[in-house]
Parts: C-alpha cells; sequence; structure tokens
C-alpha cells in the first residue's frame, strides 16, 4: 500500500490492498472509484471483484487484444511537431469509468442550459449586441477577440442556430462536484474515440459490459445526421451533406472518415467543392452536384480564402459569399469561437443569467480575465500557484503549468502576459479527480478529465455518455492526446 | 461518386498492382540467378530495372542485394515496394468512407507489414517468404474487394486501375525480355530465362496447359499478349478495361463516351491481332503502341471524369446561370 504527499488534501489507504490494486493509493484528489475511506463506491463494486478475480496476466492480454484492435483498424491520431506528422495509435485504457445516472442526469442538464445561452449569446452579438449594450460582459472582450468574426454581422444562420456540435470539457473537483473547465464550440474532436472505445471494450469485456446497464450511445451517427438535416437552408428532402476535412494529414482524419461512414456522407476536401453563382458544388465522376450543408471540421480562419486566411489551400474560394446569400448551411455556424474564447469563459455564468434566467447549474473554474488589471497584478504574484492559459490556443499548448514550472519558464510568461494581456487568462491549479488505469505494473490511479457531446438543432441532444480523457504520465494533469494522454470507455448507468 | 475519391480509388488500385508486379519480378529474378553465370545475372538485373521505369541513384551498386534493397525497403525510392504499399495506403485512406472496413483493415495490415520488415530479415531471412507475404496480401485484398464491396461504380474504378496498370507493366516486360534474351535461342539458361518472363506473370503453369513444355519466345509473346482466357494477358486486361469504363459510363449518366471509345480500340487490337504478323511486322511498336494507347485511356479517364473544367458542365446542364 502507497500512500503519497503531493502537498494537498488528505491521504487515506485502501482497505484491502490486494493485487492487481498493490500500487493504488488514494490523496485529496476525487477518486472515482474509492470513497474517502477506501471503499469502492457503489457503482464500482462489481468492476472492482472482477478485477480482483482477475490474473494480471489477463488483464494485459486483453490490454494487447485492445491495441492490436485499434492498430489493425488504422485508429490514429497525428502528433504534429514531429517530422511530418506522425501516426500514433489511439492510447486506450481498458478501464471503464462509470458515471451514475443521477450524475449524468446533472450533467445533461447543466450542459444544455449552458449551449442555449451561449447560442442565444452568439446571435445576440452578431445581431443587436444587447448583451454589451447592458455592460453584462465587456465590449473589448468580444471585439478584441481573435475569433470574433465582423464578417458574421447581421447574417442569418438557418434556425438561428449556431453551435450544432459540442464538446464540453467537464473536470471533477476534490467534492464530487463536475465543473465545465471549457466549451469547444468550434470543431470539437473526440467524438469518434468515444464510439470506438465502447466497440473495443465490448470485445474485451463483454460478460463485465452485459452485467452492467450502459446507456447505448451507438446511435450518435444518427442523431449527428438528422441535427445536420434540420440545418438545410431549403425544405428539401434529401438535402445533401458533406463533411468537410483539411485532408488525411489532420490530426483527427481518422474521425473525419469514421463520422462520414457512420453516416454515409461524402468526405470531401476544400479540393473538392467549388462554388458557382453563390452556390457550393462537388465535383463528382457524373459531374458538379449541388451541396446543401457542410459540417466542416475546417477552422473559421481556413474557410475561405478571399474571407479569411489568403494563403489557405484548405478551404474553398467563394463559400462564405455563399453562406451569407443562405444558400449553404455551414456547422458549426462562422465565428462561434467569440464565445468560447477561455477569457470569456469567466462571463459565461453571468450570459447564462441573463439570458435564461436561471442560475447555472454546473459551476465555472475561478478565472482570473489578465487584461484587467487588478486580477492581473493577482495572478502575476501568484504564478506559481496558477495554471496560465494562451486564450486562443487549444490541445494543452501554450500552458504554464504554475506549481510544475521552472522560474524561467514563469519568467517567460510574465513577460508575455505583460505584452499582451487579452491573450492570457489565470485560473487554480485544479485537483483533477482521478480514476483507476491498467499500467505496466497492475492498477494505479491517473487524473481524468470528461468531455460529453452535444447537438443542437434548436433542441439538445446529448448521447449518454463522453470521452473520459487520461493523463497516463503520473502525476500529470495534462489529458490531452497529442501530450501523451490516454482515454477510457466511459459508461452512463441507467436509472439511479 | 466524389471526382477525387474515384481518383484515390484508382490509384489505390495501380499501385497495390504495382507492388505486387515488383514483389514477383524481384521473387522470380532472385530465384532464377542462381543457376547463372555472373555476366548473364547482370544482363538480368537490368531487364529487370529497365522494365519498372524506376531512376535508381547512380550509387547504387548493381549487384543482387543493392537492387533488391532499392526496390523492397527503400522509402527513398518510390518504384520501392515499401513506396508503392505506402501510396496505395494513403490513397485507401483518402477514400475511407468509400470502402468497407475488411478492405482497410487489409490493405493497413499489408502497409504495417512491409513497413515493419528490414532489409536485414528480407535478406538473412528468406526472401522468398517476404515477396510471398506481399503477393498474398495484393491477392486477399482483392478477394476481399471482390467479395464484400458492391460492385459499383468504385469497384469498376479499382478494376480499371489494376487491369492499366498490369497491361501496361506486362507490354512492358515483354518488350524487356525481347530486347536482351531473343539472340541466344536454343541455349539451356536461354530457356531460363524465358520460363522466367513466363513465371514474372504467373502465368508458366497456365502456359505449360495451352502450349505443353515447348518454350519458344514466339508462342510466349501470343500467350501474354493475346490470349483469351489468361487473366494477366494484356488482352484479357484491355476487356476489362473496356468493360469497367463501360459500367463506370453508365453509372455516371453517359459521360464515358471517350474514355470508352479508346478502350474500345485498344481491346479490338488486340482481339483480331495474329501473333505471327505482329512478330514479323515489329514486335517493339505494338508494345510501344499498347502503352500509349493506356497512357491516352488514362488521360481520357482524368479529363472525363476527375479533372473536367466546371463551367462547362454546369452550362451544359443548364446550371450555369
Amino acid at each position: 500500500m502507497h500512500t503519497s504527499s503531493p502537498g494537498h488534501g488528505t491521504e487515506a489507504e485502501l482497505q484491502s490492498s490486494q493485487a492487481p490494486f498493490i500500487h493504488y493509493w488514494l490523496n485529496g484528489a476525487y477518486d472515482e472509484m474509492f470513497d474517502a475511506e477506501g471503499t469502492p463506491r457503489p457503482a464500482y463494486q462489481q468492476l472492482y471483484h472482477r478485477l480482483l478475480e482477475m490474473p494480471v496476466e489477463e488483464l494485459h492480454r486483453r490490454q494487447r487484444a485492445a491495441d492490436v484492435a485499434f492498430l489493425t483498424q488504422g485508429i490514429t491520431f497525428t502528433v504534429y511537431g514531429a517530422e511530418e506528422g506522425i501516426e500514433r495509435i489511439w492510447p486506450y485504457d481498458l478501464l471503464p469509468r462509470i458515471i451514475t445516472g443521477k450524475e449524468w442526469t446533472t450533467i445533461e442538464r447543466g450542459l444544455a442550459q449552458r449551449i442555449t445561452a451561449l447560442n442565444l449569446f452568439l446571435k445576440d452579438i452578431y445581431h443587436t449586441a444587447r448583451i454589451l449594450a447592458d455592460g453584462v460582459v465587456p465590449r473589448r472582450l468580444v471585439y478584441s477577440c481573435r475569433h470574433f468574426r465582423r464578417e458574421m454581422r447581421g447574417v442569418r444562420v438557418p434556425g438561428d442556430v449556431y453551435i450544432s456540435v459540442v464538446g464540453s470539457d467537464l473536470v471533477r473537483l476534490p467534492d464530487g462536484q463536475f465543473a465545465v473547465l471549457e466549451d469547444n464550440l468550434r470543431v470539437p474532436s473526440g467524438v469518434s474515440y468515444m464510439l470506438v472505445n465502447r466497440q473495443v471494450m465490448k470485445r474485451v469485456f463483454s460478460v463485465l459490459f452485459t452485467s452492467y446497464d450502459v446507456c447505448p450511445i451507438d446511435h450518435y451517427g444518427q442523431a449527428l445526421l438528422s441535427t445536420l438535416q434540420r440545418l438545410a437552408p431549403s425544405e428539401t428532402s434529401n438535402a445533401t451533406i458533406v463533411l468537410l476535412t483539411p485532408g488525411v494529414y489532420n490530426s483527427a482524419y481518422f474521425e473525419h472518415a469514421y463520422l462520414a461512414r457512420q453516416m454515409g456522407i461524402e468526405l470531401v476536401e476544400g479540393q473538392d467543392l467549388l462554388v458557382h453563382d453563390a452556390r457550393v458544388y462537388v465535383r463528382t465522376t457524373a459531374g458538379p452536384k449541388r451541396v446543401d450543408v457542410i459540417y466542416r471540421r475546417v477552422d473559421d480562419d481556413f474557410l475561405d480564402p478571399l474571407v479569411f486566411r489568403a494563403d489557405s489551400i484548405l478551404g474553398v474560394p467563394g463559400l462564405f459569399n455563399a453562406y451569407r446569400a443562405g444558400h449553404v448551411a455551414l456547422v458549426n455556424a462562422v465565428g462561434t469561437g467569440v464565445a468560447d474564447d477561455k477569457a470569456l469563459y469567466a462571463y459565461v455564468p453571468a450570459i447564462i443569467r441573463y439570458y435564461l434566467d436561471e442560475e447555472p447549474i454546473l459551476q465555472n473554474v475561478e478565472t482570473y480575465v489578465l487584461s484587467d488589471a487588478s486580477q492581473r497584478q493577482y495572478a502575476l504574484e501568484h504564478l506559481d500557484e496558477l495554471v496560465v492559459k494562451d486564450v486562443g490556443m487549444s490541445g494543452g499548448y501554450g500552458m504554464l503549468i504554475g506549481p510544475c514550472s521552472t522560474a524561467e519558464e514563469r519568467e517567460t510568461f510574465r513577460q508575455r502576459i505583460l505584452a499582451e494581456p487579452r491573450n492570457y487568462i489565470a485560473q487554480p491549479t485544479l485537483t483533477l479527480s482521478r480514476a483507476p488505469c491498467f499500467l505496466e505494473g497492475g492498477i494505479e490511479p491517473r487524473h481524468v478529465d470528461l468531455r460529453p457531446f452535444i447537438l443542437y438543432d434548436g433542441q439538445v441532444t446529448i448521447v449518454p455518455g463522453a470521452l473520459s480523457r487520461v493523463a497516463l504520465r503520473r502525476g500529470s494533469l495534462v489529458v490531452n492526446s497529442s501530450q501523451g494522454g490516454g482515454s477510457k470507455d466511459t459508461w452512463v448507468l441507467h436509472g439511479s | 461518386m466524389l471526382s477525387r475519391v474515384a481518383d484515390n480509388l484508382y490509384w489505390m488500385s495501380r499501385y497495390l498492382e504495382r507492388a505486387e508486379h515488383t514483389a514477383r519480378l524481384l521473387d522470380v529474378n532472385l530465384h532464377g540467378v542462381l543457376d547463372q553465370t555472373t555476366e548473364a545475372a547482370q544482363r538480368r538485373w537490368g531487364r529487370l530495372l529497365s522494365s519498372v521505369h524506376t531512376d535508381l541513384p547512380s550509387s547504387l551498386s548493381g549487384d543482387a542485394y543493392g537492387i533488391t534493397q532499392a526496390m523492397t525497403v527503400d522509402a527513398s525510392n518510390p518504384a520501392s515496394i515499401v513506396s508503392c504499399v505506402t501510396a496505395a495506403r494513403d490513397n485507401a485512406r483518402q477514400a475511407w468512407e468509400q470502402i468497407n472496413s475488411e478492405m482497410w483493415e487489409q490493405i493497413n495490415r499489408l502497409f504495417l507489414h512491409v513497413g515493419r520488415t528490414s532489409m536485414d530479415e528480407i535478406w538473412l531471412g528468406e526472401p522468398h517468404a517476404f515477396f510471398t507475404t506481399v503477393k498474398e496480401g495484393a491477392h486477399l485484398f482483392q478477394g476481399i474487394t471482390d467479395g464484400t464491396m458492391g460492385h459499383g461504380e468504385g469497384w469498376h474504378f479499382i478494376r480499371v486501375g489494376r487491369a492499366i496498370e498490369r497491361a501496361a507493366a506486362t507490354a512492358t516486360l515483354i518488350g524487356a525480355h525481347f530486347t536482351t534474351g531473343a539472340t541466344l535461342e536454343g541455349e539451356p539458361l536461354v530457356h531460363l530465362e524465358w520460363v522466367g518472363l513466363l513465371k514474372s506473370c504467373t502465368a508458366f503453369e497456365a502456359y505449360v496447359k495451352f502450349n505443353s513444355a515447348s518454350v519458344t519466345p514466339e508462342s510466349i509473346a501470343a500467350f501474354l499478349l493475346l490470349n483469351a482466357d489468361f487473366p494477366r494477358s494484356v488482352r484479357f486486361m484491355a476487356a476489362d478495361i473496356r468493360s469497367g469504363l463501360h459500367a463506370v459510363g453508365r453509372a455516371t449518366g453517359g459521360r464515358g463516351g471517350r474514355p470508352e471509345r479508346l478502350a474500345g480500340r485498344l481491346q479490338a487490337a488486340l482481339d483480331y491481332s495474329q501473333i505471327d504478323e505482329i512478330m514479323g511486322d515489329d514486335l517493339h511498336a505494338f508494345l510501344t503502341f499498347i502503352g500509349q494507347q493506356c497512357d491516352q485511356i488514362h488521360t481520357a479517364i482524368y479529363q472525363t471524369f476527375l479533372r473536367y473544367p466546371v463551367g462547362t458542365a454546369l452550362a451544359s446542364r443548364g446550371l450555369g446561370f
């Protein structure tokens, strides 16, 4: 039995420390499997006992079977920075993460509330900007956001729906409550890994899976397709829908191809589309064919070289013009990034109260907006305790994790913050919850987050499941797959 | 079907066929040179290189090891097996939503296997085993494709790609043999070389059934060019190209006029030619004609289905106002 003293919280030992749990320890973080006394939580009882019965070699065998399945199926992601982008297999942890029906209900209601409010916010700021006039959100913060698109002012989007596909990042804090860490409202990815993790889980742990009453998630593709269909600009019964990918070298290419296949729609690259007379066509062997809805997995910047970045070769010249004319729907809409800006995040509870007149169901993480002088001063004095994030970056890039940083790194960030305060926010270093993971030496706790996937077409649909991302390196808090993170199948149980 | 995806399927198929062809050539050659003098072996390797259209670095030592390395594991040589399999798999990945998972998993497995194999494993182990894996991997992929994919437009693009690649490669290979081999007729080693040509097209056993064991250059050329039943003869391939393009033309609302007409011309040339005329006339001119026809069909496929000018296409359908 181990205990560790990472500096916060109390430590407790497991009541029994049998193989494969001999390397398991508890600290101040919320443990998904064990309560503070080291007793397995009710939802984890069966899994726990099953693991005690199972020889470690058997777990290794199943882990290998899962890895081989991912490799031959080509379920990989591309890591940038390394030469020419290297394909890595998706790191998968064998043990499921379990969410009870009751916990899920809160998450579901909280996310539905949040997405509805954020969608109203986007419609507002691209039209009358009432919320800015009322001083609820600082005007400067919105207009200085690098994802604010002035080209979207006054543009009507189908059904007033801006954000149709969302993947929010939640974390569970030491008190067991979930908080939203990030709203990903641009081109969130990960849903295919939720789906394939489940397929592999059913294959390698079928008996265990059957013994739990797990909500199915396989209908995500259908749900996404009907969301996209409802956003078609005209009332055509068979709208042509395509998925626009940046191409095979994009880190999420597997996901793009996977979703296109699940939905039975064409996977297109920018070079396959063309605009003629403000209408979008796809080049087929039988001639050009009209396109009604584009589920685009290309960032705003690269969509149309005539309007956004002129050096983009991923986009389609004239696309924005066709979009503004209402001849094609883009999902998500252009300019949604302003609502998931990391500085604007601090105002989301206020946004919820403003538009819905409700209290936020899911809490926010305390956030220092560094363009504000007093908040900046506090943050600069406490850099060694805080996490500093670049507001425009994602994927775990451009971050300073105070407690793990060197004086030199802190100095670099201090200079950057002073040079461009609008570009940074700071948050307390969170103690993410930990879940049991199967590693070389047995089962050990690792930090996890939770990314559920939300669909919105006027109505909110959330498939009862999520991607749980794991920081596989011991002690690490960074769960992004580009930074050595892994993932778990996530079971949402029926009932409470 | 998307033009780009059709393009990907077509090239996936061509590259896979090319990898298989190269594996077979190397296999037959490595086996064949065992019985030969150094000089004859050199000639054989030279012929092999001239038949695969590759510019190998001048620094390359022309021995069996150097050539085998360049043609198997050398990723900087676009004609090597690893390059062809990688290109085939890259194309498959770009057409991922069109091919099914069994096809994808097979081509991915082949890619993983070839990518993992080192020159030492090929050379010090058993080269034949490596080449067999590549050939079988390609056959398995073809079998899965025929058995699990709908025989629609995409399948026909795969079929046409393979047939064009194979027809052109077979014609080139015959040409290379008739340039270097025909002068020494009658000697036992020369007999081996002609058998080598047949084996390079997996045609030896089929040939023997058809012609008994009398191996003459003329009857070999006749078999590889004009046999109507052997699935690697140029004539058989021409029929495949034509019927594939006919099907694509039908699937795209009758757009296939020109490619199909060109394919029909090639097919007719092979259907109605006689070997004594071809040999008496000019075999090399005939082989060049085949190569040129394949190139023209390829270009016509691009102009008609893949890279057509869009303005004209819209205007001709009355959508261009």
